[in-house]
């Protein structure tokens, strides 16, 4: 058997363990987007808050207690998500034809099912605090339910995913010491963050 | 002391490139389906069934045939023997290209 020979059947397994495990066409760009469509929301969010509305009661600078959430703050979250969800599948999609690999196989498949379980349970637990009036742990249960989606989804795809999801974990928990700060620390978890290492996928990636 | 001969450590039934993939693929995941499989390698339905049923004749791989709707739904998955065999060979090769190096 010849030396060159090996070292390419050696190769060839590698990649086919990685590609077959991994899906490897996450989008970094729709990362950087993600994070863009976060600090607009946040933006929105923050300049509505200021309008010195008797209903909740506005400290000038960051520091902004919630006391009673406006549904319009909901809405403008809600409509992030989906912006951030749409453009991710299709950019990944589009990603994943040009490098001529599958999109809808059994690494894509675990990686949805991975993320979408902390994910819902989040949703459905915020619904919860919502209902119940305890508007100040909102902020910071998003930021470590969306943490720890990314955690247990980084098996299934690049390994940077998963230092994103603890910082965000951390974020979150930084959030509900200090309760003042959720919209600052919302804008540098969901904004700044997704747009760092949406960079750094798109540039160490392609794409 | 004489260095062990790598070669006796190969596993025949890997010679072949096809085969070889096929394991691969099934150690790195718990299981596989057989289109997701044929869309990985690009080969064609009949050379994929073919390897796959001598790997299956080694037991080194399980079929398990499932229903999805009305479609079937063919998954692979290795077996501890052929977990062992594939770990077996890898290690062959890679003491190989250490011996190469040696010279």
């Amino acid at each position: 058997m010849e030396e060159k020979q090996i070292h390419d059947d050696l190769a060839s397994i590698r990649s086919l363990m990685e590609r077959s495990s991994k899906f490897i066409s996450l989008s970094g760009l729709s990362g950087v987007l993600a994070g863009v469509y976060a600090l607009i929301g946040v933006c929105i969010i923050y300049f509505k808050l200021s309008g010195a509305n008797t209903a909740y009661s506005v400290i000038p600078g960051w520091h902004t207690i919630i006391y009673y959430l406006p549904s319009s703050t909901i809405w403008i979250a809600i409509g992030v998500l989906i912006a951030s969800v749409v453009t991710c599948v299709v950019l990944s999609t589009y990603k994943a034809k040009r490098k001529g690999q599958q999109v809808w196989g059994p690494a894509s498949k675990a990686l949805l099912f991975n993320i979408s379980v902390p994910l819902l349970a989040g949703g459905l637990f915020i619904i919860i605090l919502l209902g119940r009036g305890i508007f100040e742990f909102v902020i910071p249960s998003s930021l470590i339910f969306y943490g720890l989606a990314l955690v247990s989804a980084s098996n299934y795809t690049f390994g940077v995913v998963k230092y994103l999801g603890i910082l965000q974990i951390a974020l979150g928990l930084i959030a509900a010491l200090l309760p003042g700060y959720g919209l600052l620390l919302w804008a540098l978890g969901f904004g700044v963050l997704h747009i760092v290492y949406g960079s750094i996928m798109y540039f160490k990636y392609g794409g | 002391m004489a260095a062990k001969n790598p070669f006796e450590n190969l596993d025949k039934a890997f010679e072949n490139r096809v085969r070889l993939q096929i394991m691969s693929v099934l150690v790195a995941n718990e299981r596989y389906d057989f289109n997701s499989l044929k869309e990985l390698l690009s080969i064609t339905d009949g050379n994929l069934a073919s390897h796959l049923k001598a790997l299956e004749k080694d037991e080194y791989i399980v079929v398990n045939k499932t229903f999805v709707g009305r479609k079937p739904n063919t998954n692979y998955a290795a077996t501890e023997k052929g977990k062992k065999a594939f770990k077996q060979h890898i290690d062959a090769l890679d003491q190989f290209l250490k011996l190469q190096r040696g010279k």
